[in-house]
């Protein structure tokens, strides 16, 4: 086992940008901001002075435009990877994005793929509000001809991200804003976490949590804090989001019997439920019990910390329903969070160290 | 450009038997504006376009018979049957799309120069709009950027007066595109799109500008669609233009034109335009043989795995 190197999400983010720019001279990278000083959160800090004005662009405030040019360029052997501070502006190319980059390949007879990552962070938490918050996953998920692959610990994040500009499709790149600050061991090399393949993250005999990018992180901390009131819960990092990993899910939800999803995106048409829908259409005969989720209200995200507390699901609602699918009393999950005071050492509206890693 | 109307008059005749099943947008009326712009470019400049691309295919060197296999649905078609008419491609011919969303292509033609940029590659992209699309806003994104970077592009506008039904002083205000084409920055130029010639000196201009570097050009090309927006017929009954109108734009035919300017140069006699028509009646009978020919694609291609290249 080599040395462990500890660096966080955005770290690991503009590693694989360096590296995918070294090894690859059809690679270059666009966004409104990614050469400014503070580089998207510290994801492409020092790239345009390493590489240069050819290979890392500013670009106007002309979201379609752009990646519609983007779309140009890959189908003309270049590898783009644009960049959007929030998903939320990413909204106005969804034009070129569902009727150009998604159908390329397909409607011109499979003669031309759009080989194009477009990264799309999405904010949470300090009152980021209806507009600079939504998980859209499952949006992009219903597009056939896009891959959404959606990372929770650096590692992934870099492998993840390695891979999309590696692929011959568009992807799409959906990095949650509290990913960034999330440490882990994460290997030096140029190395691809393979698309399309989910982690177990924790292994488990009791339960069966599947989750993605942020709120993997928390369903891992609950599965922690579960084991200490002897639920044994497994949880699953989907890490890719389409194609999903079924096969991996199914294969945990076998052996446990019980399943919780947890979705960083809305309840209404969202992921969670067509997780759901896969397992209980083939393999109604393991589950035990009634399979739950965890999704966001079918609302707008508000920007008040008062609000905001109760609209975001946290550990404790994980907890609590992972304990009722078992038939668990889930009086005792008070308790177990009572005792653990990191969690509540950081408001609930910034990233929480306690689980935040080294991975 | 004879070739282009003598393809789609067959498109005309063909239609009733049903058997192409899709939307079809004809150019007929327009066919200036293909013929002389393309005639001033290289094999290697790039052309692409919207929903009515039949004669800018054609013009740039696109394949007939795949086009017309392509309108029939047949797998020998540009797109194996995936596409109709309203998607063509033809690599070889550096054709390389029409998409039906209005404006749809154009940032894509501006990613042609973009990436040509980088590679340091000199070819121009071409792209063919209509006057609608400068109603749309990304048609001023991409002239933003390409102005910007001085990429190797000419947006050739054809105004054809009608967006479907809808007449230009119903969606824009009386000012000219070509003063916002300037404001943008953009070399800019305006012609008879009814006369080739002109249309093809006047892009040779712009061609010339682009590839001095100086920059991405603008030209807007006056031109009348002849048929109903959709479909082989004349719908001037619908009353949303007048058949005096229809007429006088009829009278300013293209092919006409030039083929009345050949004769009197000399150029060609009345000899030779006989033997060139019975050569195109030819071609133009055989594509459609060659498609209807052709068998549909396989249930097999109704597969999602290809959606994804790998």
């Amino acid at each position: 086992m080599p040395r462990k190197r500890i660096i966080n999400g955005a770290q690991a983010i503009r590693e694989a940008l360096d590296q995918s720019l070294a090894k690859d001279p059809r690679v270059f990278v666009v966004g409104e901001g990614v050469p400014d000083p503070k580089g998207v959160f510290g994801t492409s800090i020092g790239l345009r002075e390493k590489y240069g004005k050819n290979r890392v662009w500013d670009m106007p405030v002309a979201e379609n435009g752009m990646t519609g040019a983007c779309i140009g360029a890959a189908i003309s052997g270049m590898r783009p990877v644009l960049v959007h501070q929030r998903l939320d502006f990413a909204l106005l190319s969804l034009d070129q994005i569902i009727n150009n980059a998604a159908k390329w390949f397909y409607m011109f007879g499979g003669q031309q793929s759009v080989p194009l990552v477009i990264r799309m962070v999405i904010g949470h938490g300090w009152g980021q509000g209806a507009q600079h918050s939504q998980n859209l996953q499952a949006l992009f998920a219903h597009i056939p001809g896009l891959k959404v692959v959606m990372p929770s610990q650096p590692q992934d994040a870099k492998g993840l991200l390695i891979a999309a500009i590696a692929d011959p499709n568009p992807v799409i790149y959906l990095e949650h804003r509290w990913i960034h600050s999330a440490q882990g061991n994460v290997s030096k090399k140029y190395f691809t976490t393979e698309i399309g393949k989910a982690a177990i993250t924790k292994r488990g005999s009791d339960v069966t949590i599947v989750s993605s990018s942020y709120m993997a992180l928390e369903a891992l901390r609950a599965a922690q804090l579960l084991a200490k009131i002897n639920v044994d819960a497994e949880v699953v990092d989907l890490r890719t989001i389409s194609p999903l990993d079924t096969p991996a899910i199914t294969r945990s939800v076998k052996k446990t019997g019980h399943l919780l999803v947890v979705d960083s995106g809305w309840t209404n048409g969202g992921i969670a439920g067509e997780i759901i829908a896969r397992v209980v259409e083939k393999h109604m005969d393991v589950l035990k019990k009634p399979p739950a989720r965890i999704a966001l209200p079918d609302m707008p995200a508000p920007s008040s910390p008062g609000l905001t507390k109760f609209y975001y699901p946290n550990i404790e609602m994980i907890m609590r329903k992972a304990c009722n699918i078992i038939g668990k009393d889930p009086v005792v999950v008070a308790k177990v969070l009572a005792e653990d005071t990191s969690l509540s050492a950081t408001p609930h509206d910034v990233p929480n160290s306690s689980y935040m890693g080294p991975f | 450009m004879l070739r282009i109307r003598m393809v789609e008059e067959k498109i005309v005749e063909l239609y009733p038997e049903q058997q192409m099943r899709c939307p079809v947008h004809l150019s007929i009326g327009q066919e200036g504006v293909a013929a002389g712009v393309c005639e001033a470019l290289d094999t290697k400049d790039t052309v692409m376009s919207g929903h009515r691309a039949h004669a800018h295919y054609l013009a740039k060197g696109g394949n007939l018979k795949k086009m017309i296999a392509e309108i029939y649905g047949r797998e020998t078609g540009c797109c194996l049957g995936r596409g109709g008419s309203m998607h063509l491609i033809d690599l070889d011919a550096n054709f390389k799309g029409s998409t039906p969303i209005v404006g749809g292509t154009i940032p894509v033609a501006v990613g042609l120069a973009w990436a040509a940029h980088m590679k340091k590659e000199k070819q121009v992209s071409v792209i063919f709009l209509g006057e609608g699309t400068t109603e749309e806003g990304v048609w001023h994104e991409s002239v933003t950027f390409a102005v910007l970077h001085k990429l190797r592009v000419l947006f050739v506008c054809e105004n054809n007066l009608y967006s479907v039904y809808t007449p230009l002083n119903e969606r824009q205000p009386d000012r000219p595109r070509t003063g916002i084409a300037k404001a943008h920055g953009l070399y800019v130029d305006h012609g008879d799109g009814n006369k080739a010639l002109e249309v093809y000196e006047k892009t040779q201009n712009a061609v010339t500008h682009i590839r001095s570097g100086k920059g991405p050009a603008f030209i807007e090309f006056d031109t009348y669609r002849w048929r109903e927006h959709c479909g082989p017929n004349f719908d001037n009954a619908l009353g949303y233009r007048s058949e005096e109108e229809f007429l006088a734009w009829q009278k300013k035919d293209p092919v006409a034109q030039l083929e009345k300017q050949a004769l009197k140069s000399g150029s060609l006699t009345q000899k030779t335009i006989v033997s060139i028509r019975s050569q195109i009646e030819q071609e133009v009978t055989d594509a459609f043989t060659f498609a209807k020919k052709s068998p549909y694609p396989k249930k097999g291609a109704l597969n999602p795995k290809f959606s994804y290249a790998s």
